[in-house]
This record gives structure tokens, C-alpha cells and sequence, in this order.
């Protein structure tokens, strides 16, 4: 019986969710591409956009949302991120680890992916930590919170592969006590920038060698010979899909010098790179930067923590973007991603960026970066329906997220959140009263000293009011992130 | 934005204040700042006002000020005026590069250390002082430690931590008052996560040895109060043997209620224990940078104690705490009748107190409230109200000029007066922005 009503309750909601259409109503809608609308209207229709503008009328059963002195505008979209991944970020051992992939990893339990979403985020690049100098692969997201892994995925979107230059990826080549425990590291090449440089090249000459070999066995096979295939070699297989424009690098750089060099290599060897991470430095080659076609997904305003920072300035994002950098706004923090729109605010300060090139760094500039701009980033006819609604203009630092879609579906209501915590704070009781409940049994059963004398609990094993994830306290692990 | 700012010919003055420094020091520190929206924190707001500053403290404010003769006049025709923000916890002057350890002075190596005194370490030439002073930031408070415990070996009493003005050529020109508070982190039960303890590659705890280190740590501070007391009564006592103690000498003023331990206490269960410590010892405290009130908070209410509250942009402490756990925290201190102010407890983000202020506003604390817990709390937390945290005649001149409230990130910083003096708001960050932007 129980089932049928649930699978019922299913059907009911799959069908909803078809033919759902969502109109929200008289809000101040700052589409980031074409201005703002001052009492505006958006219409979501199967979870895209299919009207922006004054007068829209809500079509037969739309969900009405009234928008009256609220400010809507698209999901907000962070090109750096390591939430949402199971454990470690860094796969520390080896210099050029590509072949494993954050897509195996990925945690949809991660409450963090929540606590984004309270915050308007709704796609985030996920990346590997920035231990080695080719990293692992990359997955975009999107943060629909209650699906399983798989679901997460951003449909279509160019998976990627992360690099990191400079002291991060050097620093296995001279170990400090603190990464490897206080036992001597085994020292991994390379150690220095110059090192960092040829490894990138290094493995890049290997992957064009291992291209050519299949190549001209794909030809051999073409004209009908039987030549052996070569062996399969999945650290280089995505080298090739670099190669082949099939996959983005996302290199993780600070210093000018470095940035300089990885531009040059990849000119050398043929691919291109689509976006330098955090990029402090951008400021000083940022014509090089645009020159190549590469984006810059920077930090507002971190300076001071390393010394390849030293010259680190909030007037970073702005510059890049007077040089005709397209520059988006990361968090790499569970906690940053969840106001990049008053990070955003910031580039106003540093550098006098208008309201909408400062919207534009968290939402469509990133979403150019990932190459989903046709589909997210911007309030416009045939985008996902992934909307944020504020209490207030979102680039002020007193605004407040109120509700988040994602392809029209909502996923994070601030009203239903309050109602939440109350049913949450009941079941928690409720679990910690039934632990005690147990725990006193066991005592009266085993005479005093219960548990502490060796005495087992009888009752049914007891379930501790853990949350799904008890993970661990990232932000203090990222120091190698950064 | 630094060139709009050379638009403004008496700001281009202000902004060459070293020169002016070798002319007259009476007259440098005397301005009359005219056609502003005065924002005095402790009063009403004033539009069109005008504030006379001499000899570096408020003389007058109102809507009709005249200046004597030979008085700088200072036109901030559209701009607000408002006090300059505190920091009331950073460790600016002492760290440079965090991950360097050369350039960072904090967490000296002991478990007590109150003689030790922030503002001997405190570098005027810091490329920090700049950077956070562009922010609106008059004074910080800088801590000699960091609470750290990451390794479970923190110190309990760090040192003294000192009020600075961010502006002068020596710490001793810079400090505002010395020795405002002890530095303290208080015992609490913490349990080290397992992956930091991978991480650090330490044996795995069990919860048994961090409840004995625990108490271990609340009988030593015990003992170390019990021990001060005896010398304070040694030393009365004037006997032939009696020998100083520079330790012992830095907690007389905490015995006699002068000098105020600054608790560092994350947990409600920590944050009861100092409060009960405070009472036994009859000593004043300050709580720092909790994470977690529940009852907590109408006990800090019923000793009238203060806290200093860390980051409003942080993560909330469990997993199934509410998202906007960390968020509320002001506004739940403020509704419980608590006086808070902001600290940011670090050097990096030290410039970016004021967004914590606002976040917690948009959370509902009242924006009054957030605005004075940026300024005049702090002020009134550390005894140093009579001088500085409002616009009020008789109190140094501490005062930014703004486009718009200075707890919004799109506020844009235009001048500043510490007591009274012009101060540059150039900095390595707007350096590297004019010679990098003329990169042809």
C-alpha cells in the first residue's frame, strides 16, 4: 500500500514537473545581457525561458511567483570549486595524474551543495586540487540538491582537466614537514617553475606521439590492413582530447612569469587554454592572456597568504577586463560560493567595474568560460530557467537569497528552509532521546557503570543523529587547493 | 578609482600629507570638512553638515561651522562623512605572509605569556597598514596570537593585544592604547578531525585524552591566577626577598579588574566555563570569535560581558546546523541585549570587518546596529569610547569620506583623517593597479 501511494506521489510529480511553467511576476530582473527590467516579468515553460519583459500573462496552471519589489537575476556560476567531492581533492603521488576523474567522486550528500544554493549558486566547476601540474579531470555541475550523482552533471557541458603552476606543484619536489607528516617525502620531479614548465611539455610530446600512433593505425584500419593497436593509455588519453579541443584546461597559475610560459607551450604544442585559475598576476600579461583566448576566473580581492601572492591587488579582475580578458569571479571555498554576488560588488570598489560587468564576473562570464553560455549565465529567451530571487539588489551586501531555480525546478526556498528546522529540530530530539532511552536501558541492565564497565547496550543499534556527510572541515585542508 | 580621487585638488593635498608633515604640525592637523552627510553613529544623521577638526580632535559639528583663519578647508561636496572603522581583532603589523614563518610574529612558544606586548612587534612599514587603511579601517586591534590549536599545543595566554591607529612613523606614534587585553584561548574540548589529524600525521586521539588535556589546561590556568595572586600579595607585603616577575607584573591590572582577558571560546560549553572562570577569579573578561551561543548567550547578557565576534562569512559548525547559522549569529547576540563588535581575526581579510558587519545585517540585525558594531562598540569595548567611534566633539578626528555607506562593497573609500590628519589611501594594491594599467 505504502509503495503504491509513493509511486503515485511520484508519477504526480513527475507529470507536474513536465508541463510546469513558473511565472514570476513585477520584479527588478537583471538579465546581465541585455539590461535591467524595472517591473519585469520572466516565464519559465519545461525549465527554460521562453518570455522576458513587462507584460506577460501567467499561462493556464503556472506557478506564480510575485516578484514585487524583489530583484531576480540568473544562477550564479563559480569556475572553481571543490565541493561536491568525496574525500581529498589532490591525488599528491604522481606529476601528471589525468587520468583520474572528479565525475568518479562526486558526493550528492555533500550539505555544502545546500548551503551553495542558499546562497543563489546554481553550477559549479569542480576541480581537483592543485598538487600537480596536469591534475585530474574535471566535471561541471549543477547544483540540484537531492538527486544522486549522475543528475548533477551539467548535460552537455566540456568536461575539463586541471593544471597548476608554481609553488603548489613544485612543492613535492622540495616536501616540508608539514604535507608529508613530519617523515621525510619522497621528492617528486618537478621542483621548480622551470621544471613545472617542461613536465607540462613533457607529457604534451608524449600525448602527440601516442595521437600520431593512433592515428596511423585508424588509417591503417581504414584501408582495410590488420596492424596491432597500439596499447591504450588513459593517462594520455585526455592529453588528446586537449589536443583535439574536446576537453578545457583550467591551470591553476599566481606569478606572470608562469602564465607567460604555459600560453607559449600550449602555442608550441597546439591546444589552447581555456581559463587560468585564480591568475593573480593576470593583470600584468593580460594582453597575452586575451591574445590566446584564454578567460581569467580570479579571486576578488585574496592577497597576502603565499608569497607568489606578493603582488596580488583587488584591481586584478578589472584591469584583465579593460584588456579584454573575460574574467569571472571564483570562490574555491564551501563558504566563499555562497556570496559571490557581494564578492562581485568588490570589482565596483577595485577598479569602478559597472553593475552589470560586475554581475556579468559570477554568472555569464564564467558560463563563457565553461562554454555553456548558450544554455546558463543570463536572463534570456531559451536559457535554463536557473534563477535567483533577492530581497534586495544583489550586489548590495545586505541582499538575501530568497528563492533559487534550476531548470525551473526549485531548489532552495528560504520560507521552506525556517518551516524545515523546525521538523529537523523535532526528529533530532526525537533520535538523541531514543539514544539516551537505549543507553539507560543498557545501564539498568548491566548494573551502574553501564557502558564504561563492559556492559553492551541491548536495544536495536541505535542510528546517531549524523547529517549524511560528516566530512571534513575543507577549508582548513585547501591551503594546497589554493 | 585612485585618479577620480586626484580630481578632488584638497584631497590631492591630503594625499601628499609627508610633505605636508615638514611644514606645520599645528596646522596639519587641523581641517574644516565642509558640505557632507555627517553620519555620527552616536547621533542623528546631519545632510549638508560641516565638522571643524583642531589640533586633531572634533570641535564642532553642525550646519553652520566657521573655521578660524588659515584653517585647510576641505569641500566634500556629495560625499558622507563617518567615523573610522575598528577592526577590534586582527594581527595586523605582526604577520606579513601568512605561510611564511619568518614574517609572522605570532603564538610565542610557552603556555603563559602576559608580558608579551603586541605593539613592540607592530611594523609601521607594513604593506598591510595601506591596504586595510583604503577600507575605511582607522584602528585594529592586533592580537599576538592566533588561538591556534591545529596542532593541540596552542599557548592559553598569547600576550597583550594592542589598539593601533594605522597611521604614524613608529608603533609608539601608532598605539592607541597599549595593553587593552590578554590574549586568551580557553580550554575547551575540541576533537581533532580525523582528516586533519591524517594530515598532520599526529597519532589518532581519543576523546579520553582530549577531556585530560581539557582539564589539564583549566587546572594549569587555575594555577597560574592562584600563583599571581600570591605574588600580588608578596609584593604588597614589601618583604627584603620579594623578586619581580615581568609574568607575574603583566596580570596585576587583570587582578584588579584594569586589564580584561580576551577569551578566545568557540562552544557554548566554553564560552560557560570563562564566564564561570571570570566569576571565580572577579576579573573582567571579553568573549572572541564563538561559533555557537544556545544558552550562552543571556548568560554574557546577565554579566554584561562584550563579545568580539569573528567571521559572519563562515561556515556553520555542523553538518545539520542551519545554513545561515554563522549568518544569525549578531543578530542573536543582539536580540539577547549583548554588546558585540567585529573582528576578523587574521591579516588578509583584515580590510573586509565591514562586509561581516553587513552580512549580519542582511541576516536582521538592524543596520544601526551593524554600522556601530564597526565603530562605536568596539570603542566602548576596549574603554577607548572618550576618544574614538563616533563623530562627537571632543574625540579625535578619525573620519573616512565616502560615496555611500562604507559597509557595502560598492562603497568606494575617498579620503581619511586619522586624528585629525590627512592619511594616503595609496597602497601596494593601488600601485600595482596605476603602473600596471599603463602597460601600453
Amino acid at each position: 500500500m505504502r509503495l503504491v501511494k509513493s509511486t503515485l506521489c511520484l508519477l504526480v510529480a513527475c507529470a507536474a514537473l513536465q508541463g510546469e511553467s513558473i511565472l514570476i511576476r513585477n520584479a527588478t530582473v537583471l538579465t546581465v545581457s541585455k539590461g535591467t527590467i524595472e517591473k519585469g516579468s520572466v516565464l519559465v515553460v519545461d525549465g527554460k525561458i521562453t518570455a522576458v519583459g513587462r507584460n506577460i500573462s501567467a499561462p493556464a496552471g503556472a506557478t506564480v511567483i510575485d516578484g514585487t519589489g524583489k530583484f531576480l537575476s540568473p544562477g550564479l556560476i563559480d569556475c572553481h570549486s571543490h565541493t561536491a567531492v568525496e574525500g581529498g581533492v589532490n591525488e599528491g603521488s604522481l606529476s601528471d595524474t589525468s587520468m583520474v576523474n572528479i565525475r568518479d567522486v562526486l558526493d550528492p550528500l555533500d550539505i555544502n551543495i545546500y548551503r551553495a544554493l542558499a546562497g543563489g549558486l546554481t553550477v559549479s566547476n569542480v576541480l581537483h586540487g592543485s598538487a600537480n601540474a596536469i591534475g585530474g579531470q574535471t566535471i561541471v555541475i549543477k547544483l540540484r540538491w537531492g538527486k544522486r550523482a549522475k543528475d548533477l552533471i551539467f548535460e552537455g557541458a566540456t568536461p575539463g582537466i586541471k593544471f597548476a603552476l608554481g609553488e603548489n606543484p613544485k612543492r613535492q619536489g622540495y616536501p616540508s614537514d608539514l604535507f608529508s607528516g613530519g617523515q621525510a617525502a619522497e621528492r617528486r620531479y618537478p621542483g621548480t617553475r622551470l621544471g613545472v614548465e617542461d613536465e607540462i611539455r613533457e607529457d604534451f610530446t608524449q600525448a602527440k606521439i601516442y595521437q600520431a600512433k593512433w592515428k596511423l593505425y585508424n588509417e591503417q584500419v581504414a584501408k582495410g590492413e590488420h596492424p596491432i593497436p597500439p596499447r591504450k593509455d588513459l593517462r594520455l588519453e585526455p592529453l588528446v582530447e586537449v589536443l583535439e579541443g574536446k576537453r578545457y584546461v583550467h591551470a591553476h597559475s599566481y606569478r606572470a612569469d608562469e602564465i607567460l610560459a604555459l600560453i607559449r607551450t600550449a602555442d608550441e604544442m597546439g591546444f589552447k587554454i581555456r581559463t587560468f585559475q585564480h591568475v593573480l598576476e593576470g593583470y600584468k600579461v593580460a594582453k597575452e592572456i586575451a591574445a590566446h583566448g584564454a578567460g581569467a576566473s580570479t579571486f576578488s580581492d585574496w592577497y597576502g597568504y603565499k608569497y607568489e601572492v606578493i603582488d596580488a591587488t583587488p584591481y586584478n579582475a578589472a584591469i584583465m577586463t579593460r584588456k579584454g580578458v573575460v574574467v569571472s569571479l571564483n570562490s574555491d571555498s564551501d563558504e566563499l560560493q555562497r556570496h559571490l554576488n557581494w564578492d562581485a560588488a568588490k570589482t565596483i570598489r577595485y577598479g569602478g567595474m559597472t553593475e552589470d560587468q560586475a554581475l556579468a564576473m559570477v554568472t555569464l562570464n564564467p558560463a563563457k568560460q565553461l562554454g555553456i553560455d548558450d544554455k546558463v549565465g543570463s536572463i534570456e529567451v531559451g536559457k535554463s530557467g536557473d534563477l535567483v530571487l533577492y530581497d534586495k539588489h544583489p550586489l548590495s551586501n545586505y541582499s538575501r537569497v530568497l528563492k533559487v531555480w534550476i531548470d525551473g525546478t526549485q531548489y532552495f526556498d528560504r520560507d521552506q528552509d525556517l518551516k524545515d528546522r523546525v521538523q529537523l529540530a523535532a526528529r533530532k530530539k526525537e533520535l538523541l532521546d531514543k539514544e539516551k532511552a537505549a543507553e539507560d536501558a543498557a545501564k539498568r541492565q548491566n548494573g551502574p557503570g553501564g557502558r564504561g564497565s563492559g556492559g553492551k547496550p541491548t536495544g536495536p543499534p541505535e542510528k546517531k543523529p549524523d547529517t549524511p556527510n560528516p566530512g571534513p572541515p575543507k577549508p582548513e585542508l585547501k591551503e594546497a587547493a589554493r | 578609482m585612485r585618479s577620480k580621487v586626484f580630481q578632488n585638488p584638497p584631497l590631492l593635498a591630503a594625499s601628499l600629507c609627508l610633505a605636508a608633515l615638514t611644514l606645520s604640525a599645528a596646522a596639519d592637523d587641523s581641517v574644516l570638512i565642509k558640505n557632507v552627510t555627517i553620519h555620527p553613529v552616536t547621533s542623528a544623521d546631519i545632510v549638508n553638515g560641516s565638522v571643524l577638526v583642531v589640533d586633531g580632535k572634533i570641535t564642532e559639528i553642525g550646519i553652520k561651522v566657521t573655521a578660524a583663519k588659515g584653517i585647510k578647508v576641505y569641500d566634500g561636496k556629495g560625499l558622507h562623512l563617518y567615523p573610522g572603522l575598528i577592526n577590534a581583532a586582527s594581527n595586523v603589523g605582526l604577520s606579513e605572509i601568512s605561510s611564511i614563518r619568518d614574517t609572522v610574529d605570532l603564538d610565542e612558544i610557552g603556555t603563559f605569556n602576559p608580558q608579551l606586548k603586541a605593539e613592540v612587534a607592530f611594523n609601521p612599514s607594513s604593506e598591510h597598514v595601506p591596504i586595510v587603511r583604503a577600507a575605511g579601517i582607522t584602528t585594529v586591534l592586533s592580537l599576538p596570537g592566533t588561538g591556534g590549536n591545529f596542532r593541540g599545543e596552542g599557548a592559553i595566554i598569547s600576550g597583550q593585544a594592542s589598539l593601533m591607529h594605522l597611521s604614524g612613523w613608529t608603533w609608539e606614534e601608532m598605539a592607541l592604547k597599549r595593553g587593552v587585553a590578554l590574549d586568551v584561548t580557553f580550554p575547551q574540548i575540541q576533537m581533532p578531525s580525523r582528516q586533519i589529524q591524517q594530515f598532520l600525521g599526529t597519532p589518532a586521539r581519543t576523546f579520553a585524552d582530549v577531556e585530560r588535556d581539557y582539564k589539564l589546561k583549566l587546572e594549569q590556568l587555575s594555577n597560574f591566577f592562584e600563583d599571581a595572586r600570591r605574588y600580588a600579595k608578596a609584593k604588597a607585603a614589601g618583604g627584603a626577598d620579594f623578586q619581580p616577575d615581568p609574568k607575574f607584573e603583566a596580570m596585576l591590572p587583570v587582578l584588579e579588574g584594569k586589564r580584561a582577558l580576551f577569551v578566545r571560546a568557540e562552544k557554548e560549553r566554553a564560552i560557560k566555563d570563562a564566564v564561570e572562570f571570570a566569576d571565580k577569579e572577579k576579573i573582567k573578561i571579553i568573549i572572541a570569535e564563538p561559533r555557537e551561543l544556545g544558552a550562552s548567550a543571556a548568560l554574557l547578557k546577565q554579566h554584561a560581558i562584550p563579545v568580539v565576534l569573528g567571521d559572519t562569512l563562515s561556515l556553520p559548525l555542523k553538518d545539520d546546523d542551519a545554513y545561515d547559522s554563522q549568518y544569525t549569529l549578531p543578530s542573536q547576540l543582539q536580540a539577547a541585549g549583548v554588546k558585540f563588535c567585529f573582528g576578523t581575526f587574521d591579516v588578509e581579510f583584515a580590510r573586509n570587518v565591514a562586509f561581516n558587519a553587513a552580512a549580519a545585517a542582511a541576516f536582521d540585525l538592524p543596520p544601526g546596529e551593524a554600522l556601530k558594531s564597526v565603530t562605536i562598540n568596539a570603542a566602548e569595548i576596549f574603554g577607548v569610547a572618550d576618544q574614538v567611534g563616533s563623530i562627537e566633539k571632543g574625540k579625535l578626528a578619525d573620519l573616512i569620506l565616502t560615496d555611500g555607506d562604507p559597509l557595502e562593497a560598492k562603497t568606494s573609500i575617498k579620503a581619511m583623517f586619522i586624528a585629525g590628519k590627512a592619511v594616503s589611501l595609496e597602497s601596494r594594491h593601488t600601485r600595482l593597479n596605476d603602473l600596471w594599467s599603463s602597460r601600453p
